[in-house]
């Protein structure tokens, strides 16, 4: 199934998405591995290490637009699980803050909406490794809602 | 198409190698100047973010434009290994067109003894119609700046 497909079924069903599903439905979500870990309403994005994530393999770093690619994907999950709808909501505009370099490890996600309006969405999402108190990068950005 | 992008587009490239994910989602560099670089990604099956419209994915233009924007502050300062992004915005304007390669063209405008800033477009064949555009600051010398800290 599609990303849409999954979408709408859920939609229609009045249920929350399969967000293991829509990743999996993903090309590049695949690509880089990410995973989803839900329990209860509360959802983290799991970047399990892997060689091809490496931007900087003097230190070894991952690399600057994984990490990116990752929140973003992140809040995408966040608004498609709280917001609905039955297509994927679009970027308008992200800024990611790299506070740390992303070691050669496991990193996580979670993102939280700062505000619901009726087209646009604000998200954080803020990215650890081994400590969650000590965040790697975070995401601020806005999200289009389509029209359904 | 100006003349002077349909000139960058045919300068002979190579992918960016030794940089794992740079290999993997095939990054190509174009060309580099004096504080700008032309990088190119081509249209892959894996670097879709959508299967129903074909579209790449939003990581892809950020890894694209992360780098690029890398590369012109290497080009600019001279430091390759030693420099690390501190942030990067990136505006879309439009979805990318499937099948279409994605050019990044950056310039680093400014460098200052420990911060770089940049600026720089994603594009399909005209810079002046964009898919994205970003601004990012970079941190220089950072392999320096940690030698004498305890790990």
């Amino acid at each position: 199934m599609s990303p849409r497909e999954i979408l709408k079924a859920a939609a229609e069903a009045g249920l929350k998405p399969d967000l293991t599903a829509l990743l999996d439905a993903i090309p590049y979500a695949k690509y880089l591995g990410i995973r989803v870990d839900r329990k209860g309403t509360e959802i983290t994005t799991i970047l399990p290490f892997a060689r091809h994530l490496i931007g900087n393999p003097v230190l070894p770093a991952l690399h600057g637009g994984v990490v990116g690619g990752f929140l973003e994907t992140t809040a995408i999950m966040q608004v498609i699980f709280e917001a609905g709808g039955s297509e994927m909501p679009r970027p308008v505009d992200i800024n990611i803050d790299y506070l740390r370099s992303g070691r050669p490890v496991d990193t996580f996600a979670r993102a939280v909406i700062t505000k619901q309006g009726r087209r646009v969405v604000n998200i954080h999402a803020q990215a650890w490794q081994e400590e969650h108190d000590r965040p790697i990068a975070t995401l601020r950005g806005h999200m289009l809602m389509p029209e359904s | 198409m100006d003349n002077e992008t349909h000139t960058l587009l045919h300068k002979p490239g190579f992918v960016l190698k030794g940089v794992p994910h740079a290999e993997g989602i095939g990054l190509t560099l174009v060309e580099i100047g004096e504080g700008t670089a032309l990088l190119k990604v081509p249209y892959a099956a894996h670097l879709v973010g959508d299967p129903e419209t074909r579209v790449v994915h939003g990581g892809v233009v950020t890894s694209l434009l992360d780098n690029a924007c890398g590369v012109a502050v290497s080009s600019r300062t001279r430091q390759f290994g030693n420099i690390a992004t501190l942030d990067l915005r990136i505006d879309y304007m439009r979805p990318a067109t499937p099948d279409l390669d994605i050019f990044a063209w950056t310039e680093c405008y400014r460098a200052t003894k420990s911060i770089a800033f940049v600026r720089g477009v994603a594009f399909h064949t005209d810079k002046a119609d964009p898919i994205a555009s970003c601004t990012a600051a970079f941190m220089l010398g950072t392999t320096e700046a940690r030698k004498g800290k305890t790990p």
